[in-house]
């Protein structure tokens, strides 16, 4: 993880660099070093480009279960597949826009909440005190165990009957009913706390992970600088500590974005392959209405409209920081 | 594509010549055979099925490469191989996928020329024969192992609230659920979270109602007057009759409920032959009574006396095949009374060839309440290309009825036509 924030702090005089010694330089271009690059750059394009390429073909196609034997035969579809998405008063359209909703909402709540455990922690951290080492490691466990393991035991420990969770706040701190009375989490309008909850508890160490490593980065220096002005800890976090770590968290804001947008596998291990509405996580929606029902074509449409939001999302975040960072 | 389907006209004219220069050419062929998951793991069937296909292997010098294919991947895994032509010769479908996967061309179509070469229509089981494909076409496959629904039930729990006989009409289902509900014990368990099991009871209580799902045209109609009759019955159990626990909304599969079976929670449940599972839920055996599902009384106008629909696996060869002889020389071998004998005994399920029954494996009490379900009072499943639609949108909105049930909403006959009415429409957009 340490790797992808030193990526980013080597890659930007990198990318500065061919632009400056361009033109003094002036030699004859050489052929070697893209021919060495061409395997991989040639793979690359196969197994990314390609496949995302069919998938945009596929979003034009009538696709289904008729023509999955024999694509060729499969008729055009225009832009039918893409109608029936965003056609918000029919039965696929407003589904798909709740499902948007939905996962709009879960992604901006796990964000922030991850992001607000993880840098609470990553300072919290910075002291030395005893003990520190085991802690660390112990809040990197819900980030290494294998992720079917640990929500298979979040969906046991949210039943309603013989849950964990039901069993602590009813019969031991009756905070919520018990018996008849308890509370559902796994069904109906807590079925969408428990997804936050379980993908917190699952993104929240990775946040914590790449900020500690962003802390290293800061010089001791500029807390002594503070400490002799007479900045309070507090003063110190807001004028030393989050401006200096902007950069790192630029990235990690944008990769846990699109991580947990996309999320597939926690809904899908927690609820089984049919989501509850109040939880219908995009990803989960698109392979409900394409693969269960075969139909490919509509679910390439949704696909790729899903990837054009993504796109411009991070395009206009990306952007904004860049303006950002020059007027600074 | 075409050259395949021309090599394999070729055999099929050859074999119509002489069968003994047929049988001579497929010697020494190797088939791949994917067979689906019906013993308590894939090793078990494997070592159910490698025995026989080795007899098989003796009689026709056929060889058989088998693969096990578990039933998470196997829908996957056909419509990867439908996709890239490269699959095996001889497969195990679940018979409600056939009309769905018959449209993709995928498999051998079973007309009389290829029906006559594996012993003929009249050998096999009516219903599980009409569960093969759409109405009017050539089967897409012929019926391997049967199987239907009926009422499990706890006669322990019966004898101490004093009922002596199993439900045979819905209104005694509930009043005798009504006795069996007290303290942790419910009267009935519901796999009510289970999208696919749900979608099988909307079909078998909406034909007790009337309900026609798809018309011949095949266009949807699953928000009928009669289908919101049938799908209110069902979640009313929980909703308004509350004899089943409102968690059995979380019950996404079907271990739970045989669980709650097996400790006395439940005294109850729906569900499909299937005593090895009830077995090793560490179910009392003797304490297990089968029943068929309860019809309802007095019978609504235009219902159907049907308490099952026709479960079961299909045997299908697919059109990329190139030794479609062989292939068929395979299904006429499963098929045969001898082979339908010996694994349906295995594997609890129940023979599709009528031949078989006179075993005296096939003559005791349960197995007697499935067959006669089977033969007599089952409906397949629409079988109509839309199926797998049908069953995603009508299983899932059964599922987020069954959802606000439990969180005690009250359940009226609008709230599930609105609810069925955008699975109509979903179906018929897809479609």
């Amino acid at each position: 993880m340490a790797s992808v924030i030193s990526m980013k702090r080597d890659a930007e005089p990198d990318a500065v660099r061919p632009g400056r010694d361009a033109k003094p330089k002036r030699r004859r271009p050489q052929l070697l070093p893209y021919l060495l690059l061409a395997p991989a750059f040639l793979l690359e394009l196969l197994i990314h480009l390609g496949p995302m390429l069919i998938g945009v073909g596929m979003s034009f196609l009538k696709l289904t279960q008729f023509f999955i034997r024999n694509w060729s035969a499969a008729p055009g579809a225009g832009f039918d597949n893409y109608k029936l998405a965003l056609e918000f008063d029919a039965p696929v359209g407003a589904a798909l826009l709740h499902s948007f909703w939905i996962t709009l909402g879960y992604t901006l709540l796990s964000v922030g909440l991850s992001w607000l455990i993880g840098t609470t922690a990553a300072v919290l951290m910075q002291s030395t005190f005893r003990g520190k080492g085991t802690l660390r490691a112990f809040f990197l466990v819900p980030y290494a165990l294998p992720m079917y393991a640990a929500v298979i035991t979040w969906s046991f420990m949210l039943q309603r009957d013989n849950g964990l969770v039901n069993h602590l706040l009813g019969t031991d701190l009756h905070l919520v009913g018990t018996g008849q009375d308890a509370p559902f989490w796994l069904i109906g309008g807590n079925s969408f706390y428990s997804l936050v909850l379980v993908s917190v508890w699952r993104s929240w160490p990775f946040a914590f992970l790449i900020l500690m490593a962003g802390l290293q980065n800061i010089p001791m220096d500029l807390y002594e600088a503070a400490s002799i002005d007479g900045a309070s800890w507090m003063r110190q976090l807001r004028s030393v500590t989050l401006p200096l770590l902007q950069p790192v968290n630029q990235v990690l804001v944008l990769v846990l974005f699109l991580w947990t947008f996309n999320d597939f596998n926690t809904p899908y291990v927690l609820f089984g392959r049919s989501a509850p509405t109040q939880a219908d996580l995009i990803s989960i929606h698109i392979y409900q209405s394409s693969f269960i029902t075969w139909n490919f074509g509509s679910g390439a449409a949704m696909s790729v409209l899903l990837l054009l939001f993504l796109l411009l999302v991070t395009a206009g975040y990306l952007l904004v920081n860049a303006r950002r960072r020059k007027h600074v | 594509m075409a050259l395949i389907a021309t090599s394999a006209a070729a055999c099929g004219s050859d074999d119509k010549k002489s069968t003994d220069a047929g049988a001579s050419k497929t010697s020494g062929v190797t088939l791949k055979y994917w067979a689906s998951n019906q013993g308590t793991s894939l090793d078990n069937d494997k070592e159910t099925l490698t025995p026989e296909l080795a007899k098989f292997t003796q009689q026709t010098g056929i060889k058989v490469e088998l693969e096990v294919v578990g039933w998470p991947d196997l829908l996957n895994r056909i419509l990867a191989a439908t996709t890239s032509g490269q699959g095996p010769d001889v497969l195990n479908i679940g018979n409600t996928w056939s009309a769905s996967l018959q449209a993709t061309g995928a498999f051998l179509p079973f007309d009389d020329g290829n029906l006559a070469k594996v012993g003929g229509k009249d050998r096999f089981l009516g219903p599980s024969l009409a569960a093969t494909g759409a109405a009017g076409q050539p089967p897409a496959a012929v019926p391997l192992y049967g199987n239907a629904y009926a009422l499990y039930y706890n006669k322990k729990l019966f004898k101490a609230a004093g009922i002596d006989k199993p439900p045979a009409t819905w209104t005694e289902l509930v009043a005798d659920g009504k006795k069996l509900t007290h303290g942790d014990q419910w009267g009935l368990t519901l796999q009510a979270g289970q999208v696919t099991e749900n979608a099988h009871h909307a079909s078998i209580l909406g034909a007790q109602q009337g309900a026609e799902l798809f018309d011949s045209a095949g266009k949807p109609h699953l928000s009928s007057p009669q289908e919101v009759a049938a799908v209110k019955q069902y979640v009313d159990l929980m909703a308004v009759d509350k004899i089943v626990n409102p968690s059995n909304a979380e019950y996404t599969d079907t271990a739970k409920s045989l669980k709650d079976m097996a400790d006395g929670k439940a005294a109850m449940f729906m569900n499909q032959s299937s005593s090895g599972s009830f077995k090793l839920a560490g179910m009392n055996m003797d304490d297990l009574g089968v029943a068929p599902i309860p019809l309802p009384d007095p019978a609504p106008a235009g219902g159907r006396k049907v308490n099952s629909f026709v479960a079961g696996i299909n045997l299908a060869v697919f059109k990329n095949s190139k030794n479609t002889d062989a292939a068929l020389q395979l299904v006429k071998f499963l098929t045969s009374d001898e082979e339908q004998k010996v694994l349906n005994k295995t594997y609890g399920s129940l023979p599709t060839v009528t031949g078989a029954y006179s075993d005296p494996a096939f003559q005791d009490e349960a197995t007697k309440v499935f067959q006669g379900v089977l033969s007599s009072t089952a409906e397949p499943m629409p079988q109509v290309p839309q199926e797998s639609q049908y069953e995603t949108a009508i299983g899932g909105a059964l599922k987020s009825i069954f959802a606000d049930a439990a969180a005690g909403k009250a359940i009226t006959a609008d709230a599930i036509k609105s609810k069925l009415d955008a699975a109509d429409q979903q179906v018929a957009a897809a479609g």
